[in-house]
């Protein structure tokens, strides 16, 4: 898995692409749901309760000279570019070659205090979906929680987890399994 | 904020679609013992195009406990009781016998009659006459598949009842709803992000369920009715693996908004957050006890993924599972006698059943990657989810592993299996 970064650092950063690694993707078009009603008449969403947990478009405040502006989070050849953390399996333990990366977005957060960035946590597709809710939940919440110690703030910072239902790569084996093992950083704006 | 607003104006009425993925149903495991049954044509059934018997055999043959008897030579074809001649049947095997008979009335509606007898005793056991109209006669000859297994088993029959299920077809997914043979699906939610753990009200009137189109899981209610939805839990973070109350008013939610996930109480309406448990972990996919006074989850406070139980009244929490590393994702049957799981063997994951009073586990599915349970209401079925090849398929096996079932679709990879309750 490593080798095979590193690899794909390489040839990107010589490609000159603008990212490395693929931010999750969601698709790009505005996400929409249909309802259907037997009958005419309006529905639409209406949200009760508590506040709406929308991450609002960070303004980098851009330190000058120090490599931490926004620019930064897409440079090939800087480590805020790196946006994936891999996890083994029934794990949320941060292995020790990912930490470089969560602390450059930590001290990202730190630099620029109005950035928001959310973290979205993913499974491989074995157990139950809800089950792989609350893990993938739980790798979202460790790179948070290695973050915060490592200077960014509580409110810099929403985890979300998509389980098992977003995987990058739809394999039965081990290979596959791997690569949906995963924390995506993500920053707001994107 | 944003995104939030644009999907909610994006929001559009479609009339009711019929969904692409229409599944069917087939047996591929039997009973052992079935019992064999004479279902004669109805009189005058083939003036119309549904033939209502045929629906009446074709459910009680797919609930695996019966097997159909031919009436074949049997002139003139009896559509009464009193003309029915015992010996007949009892010479082709059958056990029991059907029979009626269509007649229009006057109103354009149509007097549906039939009759249940006991061959081998020779007595009639029950005759039921319905008035309803063409559109009606599908849902008449559940009804009647349902007074005859219920007559015959001494259980309600589940042949009136509807599914729900997610469907996934390239980047589209789609909530279905469908009878519980598999017709007349109908999509009542469609989106371009995944859908999971559809749940119905215990009256059946509406469909919670979680949504990843605000790119986060949501949980919502929608009115089976209107179509018309709510949004029960948004939290920041993750809102999951909503659960009725069996009185409907309230629901348990999984919410990470404290930090973990961990289970709170919400109303139907989505006010009124009360948080039920407290662990320093996992504690999700909660399921209340028909009863209403207690609730199964899965935790992994203990230090595995395990299957706990909570007193409401007490707040006091007892560990259920202690056999293997991983035990999950527990409903409680509807009779009150115990939960369906999954549990996880070796690495494969497999459907299983544990009885409270008696502890005992039954392990009812081979996997390797089986999920998502759901019980008929009358606790004999459980419909789950499975792979074929590298397809998501829908299966059944009976509560005593006897009767196994598997639910296709063409098309679609079907998941996330949702039975609905008894009709009122």
């Amino acid at each position: 898995m490593r080798k095979w970064i590193i690899a794909a650092f390489l040839i990107a950063a010589i490609a000159g692409c603008a990212s490395t690694e693929e931010t999750p993707t969601p698709d790009d078009k505005a996400a929409t749901a249909t309802t259907t009603t037997p009958g005419a008449g309006t529905s639409g969403a209406t949200t009760t309760g508590v506040a709406p947990s929308g991450v609002p478009a960070g303004a980098s405040s851009g330190l000058p000279g120090a490599g931490t502006g926004s620019a930064a989070l897409k440079d090939p050849r800087n480590i805020l570019s790196k946006r994936n953390i891999y996890f083994d399996y029934d794990q949320f333990t941060i292995k020790e070659e990912y930490k470089p990366i969560v602390e450059a977005h930590a001290k990202y957060l730190q630099a620029n205090r109005s950035a928001r960035a959310i973290l979205q946590g993913n499974s491989d597709e074995r157990g139950t979906r809800e089950y792989n809710i609350a893990l993938a939940q739980k790798r979202a919440d460790a790179v948070k929680n290695l973050m915060l110690l490592l200077g960014a703030t509580e409110i810099q910072i929403e985890t979300v987890s998509f389980g098992k239902e977003k995987p990058r790569r739809e394999g039965h084996d081990e290979a596959s399994w791997a690569e949906n093992r995963r924390v995506d950083i993500v920053h707001a704006g994107e | 904020m944003h995104r939030l607003i644009l999907a909610a104006l994006a929001f559009m009425v479609l009339a009711v679609a019929p969904a692409s993925a229409q599944l069917t149903i087939e047996i591929v495991g039997g009973a052992g013992t079935t019992v064999p049954i004479a279902i004669v044509p109805f009189e005058n059934e083939s003036t119309w195009p549904l033939g209502i018997s045929g629906v009446v055999a074709a459910d009680l043959q797919r609930s695996g406990l019966f097997r159909q008897v031919s009436d074949a030579g049997i002139v003139p074809r009896p559509s009464r009781a009193e003309d029915v001649k015992f010996a007949e049947f009892r010479s082709r095997g059958a056990d029991a016998v059907v029979v009626g008979s269509m007649r229009p009335q006057a109103d354009g509606r149509v007097e549906v009659r039939f009759a249940l007898l006991d061959v081998v005793k020779a007595t009639p056991l029950t005759a039921m006459t319905y008035t309803v109209t063409p559109a009606q006669f599908r849902a008449t000859a559940h009804r009647i598949a349902d007074v005859i297994y219920e007559k015959l088993t001494g259980d309600p029959g589940v042949f009136s009842t509807r599914i729900a299920y997610i469907t996934r077809q390239g980047g589209r997914f789609e909530l279905v709803v469908a009878d519980a043979d598999g017709s007349n699906p109908q999509a009542v939610v469609g989106s371009n992000e995944p859908l999971l753990s559809p749940a119905w009200s215990p009256d059946g009137t509406r469909l919670a369920y979680v949504s990843m189109e605000n790119k986060k899981p949501v949980v919502y209610v929608q009115s089976m009715a209107t179509g018309q939805r709510q949004v029960l839990a948004n939290f920041r973070g993750s809102n999951s693996a909503p659960a009725w109350s069996p009185d409907g008013r309230r629901l348990a939610v999984t919410l990470t908004k404290d930090g973990g996930s961990q289970i709170f109480l919400i109303n139907a309406d989505g006010t009124g957050v009360q948080r039920l448990l407290n662990s320093a972990g996992i504690d999700t996919e909660a399921s209340f006890t028909p009863d209403g006074k207690a609730l199964l989850f899965s935790s992994d406070r203990g230090g595995t993924p395990q299957i706990y139980r909570l007193t409401i009244a007490s707040g006091a929490v007892e560990r259920m599972t202690f056999d293997g590393g991983h035990n999950v994702s527990p409903h409680a049957t509807p009779d009150g006698k115990g939960f369906v799981f999954v549990r996880r063997d070796g690495g494969r994951f497999m459907i299983a059943i544990q009885d409270f009073a008696t502890k005992q586990v039954q392990v009812l599915t081979p996997g390797p990657l089986d999920e998502s349970p759901s019980i008929a209401p009358n606790s004999k079925l459980i419909i789950y989810a499975a792979q074929q090849g590298s397809r998501g398929i829908l299966a059944g096996v009976s509560s005593d592993g006897r009767v196994k079932q598997r639910l296709v679709s063409p098309a679609a990879d079907v998941r996330e299996p949702a039975w609905g309750p008894l009709p009122r």
